[in-house]
């Protein structure tokens, strides 16, 4: 089923256009990421799927169509740059928040999940940032969404609570919860979601798994490593599997696609070279970002 | 909603500066300068009335609730709006209206709490008498102190930044607070200044109280520029407030 279909949406500030004709469905149970450097028009674009804004024109539904308090029963949004009152303790803002749904969660069983349970009577503003925004996912969470959109929601956060925080995202998939996640981590969006809108300068570029966009840059590889002894470039450039060869001091730098270490170490052993300090590196996110837009998603 | 302006009143007193201000300035000032001679006076002007009797209970009123609606809650919804409470708020089944709600009627109380204790501990510790018209008394803070709220409530749509709401709140209550007769009895104002004292939001509700506390009528002028004050700004707030 379709829990979110955005097709052809527009929005302009002033004369500039945000967001440029995107369209996606994302389907239910799955994690759809829109992933984009800052400024690509991420956050707009779910702001309009959340309702919180108007589109210029094309068309957003979710959940068959559902709208004001019917689609905001149904929907979790973790938004980027709101907060709390400072002085507000973490039980009482779930205490707030649960009495706005007619069936919340268990609010204690949430502050577990969540990490939160000993923090219950400290005060908003004393939180950690990583503490701050689980107590934000909690609040996206205590009615019981269907959808959950969740904008951001590990920038910055140190690399303990930013996985911690995944892992609480892998829990809502297995409760079956449909999640739209913005992200500009390319770490994030390869470990979490299972379909990615890589959108830039508010326009869709490509829209795939994440193993689907890395093939899509052609599954290059690059293969390092230093010769035991000399041999001639033409042993390895003859390989159909290579692209390219570079040496650069006693390293040899060799790009290529298909089974490039095997045949790579196949034609070395030959030759009676023997490869060491032998390193393949992978084609990631960020090749397939910059092998699509041109530019670097993250710095 | 009772659980929202529950959660609010806590919040408000962890952080009682501005509600401790709007009950203990005026309270101060009345019974600490209650005692001067100079407030012991019955101008004829003022239609022989000991100023300290009614005039000066009623400022002091006035005063308590003018902090609260054009400082205080301004400062508060403000900054709701500039951290995204009420973004956040808007993305949940209950609308942010009710945030605001919550919020007036705690000034609100804070406001009643203050009138009540002008007029209890005036009575007890100076012999004060109170409103001699009390039901007119109360409709006319009624009306009054929501129109001032009102005014709170449009500030806070215009301010652009948490940091200026107050500062925007004080501009304003200092001069209307001058031209309803909190340093001098409208009574001995000229008379270009009292008439357009008439026509500002706040001099006819300060007036129309005095009134009704020294046992008069209220003048109608008086309750319809008040209730006039209170639709506009109340339109034009809810007309112009932005929730981000």
């Amino acid at each position: 089923m379709k829990v979110i279909e955005v097709s052809n949406l527009r929005k302009q500030y002033r004369d500039q256009l945000v967001v440029d004709d995107i369209s996606f469905t994302v389907e239910e149970g799955e994690i759809f990421g829109v992933l984009g450097p800052n400024g690509a028009g991420k956050t707009t674009t779910v702001e309009c799927v959340a309702g919180l804004r108007v589109p210029d024109s094309g068309t957003v539904s979710v959940l068959g169509g559902l709208s004001g308090i019917e689609l905001r029963e149904q929907l979790g949004v973790q938004l980027q740059s709101s907060t709390l009152p400072e002085k507000l303790k973490v039980w009482e803002a779930l205490d707030l928040y649960a009495s706005f749904y007619r069936a919340p969660m268990n609010r204690d069983s949430l502050l577990e999940r969540v990490g939160l349970a000993d923090k219950r009577d400290t005060r908003y503003g004393k939180l950690s940032g990583g503490q701050q925004q689980r107590l934000s996912i909690a609040l996206a969470l205590i009615g019981y969404p269907r959808v959950a959109i969740l904008d951001e929601l590990t920038t910055g956060l140190d690399p303990q609570a930013r996985r911690d925080t995944w892992e609480l995202i892998e829990q809502m998939r297995e409760d079956g919860v449909t999640i739209l996640l913005v992200t500009h981590f390319m770490e994030e969006a390869e470990r979490l979601c299972d379909r990615l809108a890589l959108i830039d300068s508010g326009r869709l570029v490509a829209l795939d798994s994440p193993a689907g966009l890395i093939a899509k840059v052609g599954g290059q590889q690059t293969v390092r490593f230093r010769p035991s002894q000399p041999f001639d470039d033409s042993v390895l450039r003859a390989l159909p599997e290579v692209t390219g060869m570079r040496r650069s001091g006693g390293q040899i730098t060799v790009t290529g696609t298909g089974d490039l270490l095997l045949a790579i170490t196949t034609a070395l052993s030959a030759v009676h070279v023997v490869p060491a300090d032998l390193r393949v590196e992978q084609a990631d996110l960020d090749d397939a970002f910059l092998g699509l837009t041109g530019k670097k998603l993250s710095r | 909603m009772n659980k929202m302006i529950f959660t609010e009143l806590k919040l408000f007193l962890r952080d009682p500066v501005g509600p401790i201000f709007a009950i203990l300035l005026p309270l101060v000032l009345l019974l600490g300068l209650g005692s001067t001679p100079g407030l012991q006076e019955a101008p004829a002007e003022m239609g022989g009335e000991r100023i300290i009797d009614t005039h000066f209970p009623t400022m002091m009123v006035i005063l308590a609730v003018v902090t609260m609606a054009l400082t205080t809650l301004p400062a508060t919804v403000v900054s709701y709006r500039e951290s995204g409470v009420l973004r956040r708020m808007s993305t949940t089944p209950v609308s942010p209206v009710r945030l605001l709600v919550a919020q007036v009627v705690n000034n609100l109380a804070v406001a009643i709490i203050a009138t009540a204790l002008l007029i209890g501990l005036g009575g007890l510790v100076l012999g004060l008498t109170p409103p001699r018209n009390l039901p007119a008394f109360a409709g006319v803070f009624v009306l009054g102190t929501a129109s001032m709220f009102g005014l709170g409530l449009l500030i806070s749509a215009l301010a652009p930044s948490a940091k200026s709401a107050p500062g925007i709140g004080s501009l304003l209550m200092f001069p209307l607070l001058f031209m309803s007769g909190m340093w001098v009895p409208r009574e001995f104002m000229p008379d270009l200044v009292r008439q357009i004292g008439d026509f500002l939001p706040m001099a006819p509700f300060a007036t129309a109280l005095r009134d009704t506390w020294v046992g008069h009528a209220p003048q109608p002028l008086h309750l319809v520029v008040v209730a006039v004050t209170l639709l506009v700004t109340g339109g034009l707030a809810t007309r112009l407030f932005r929730w981000e």
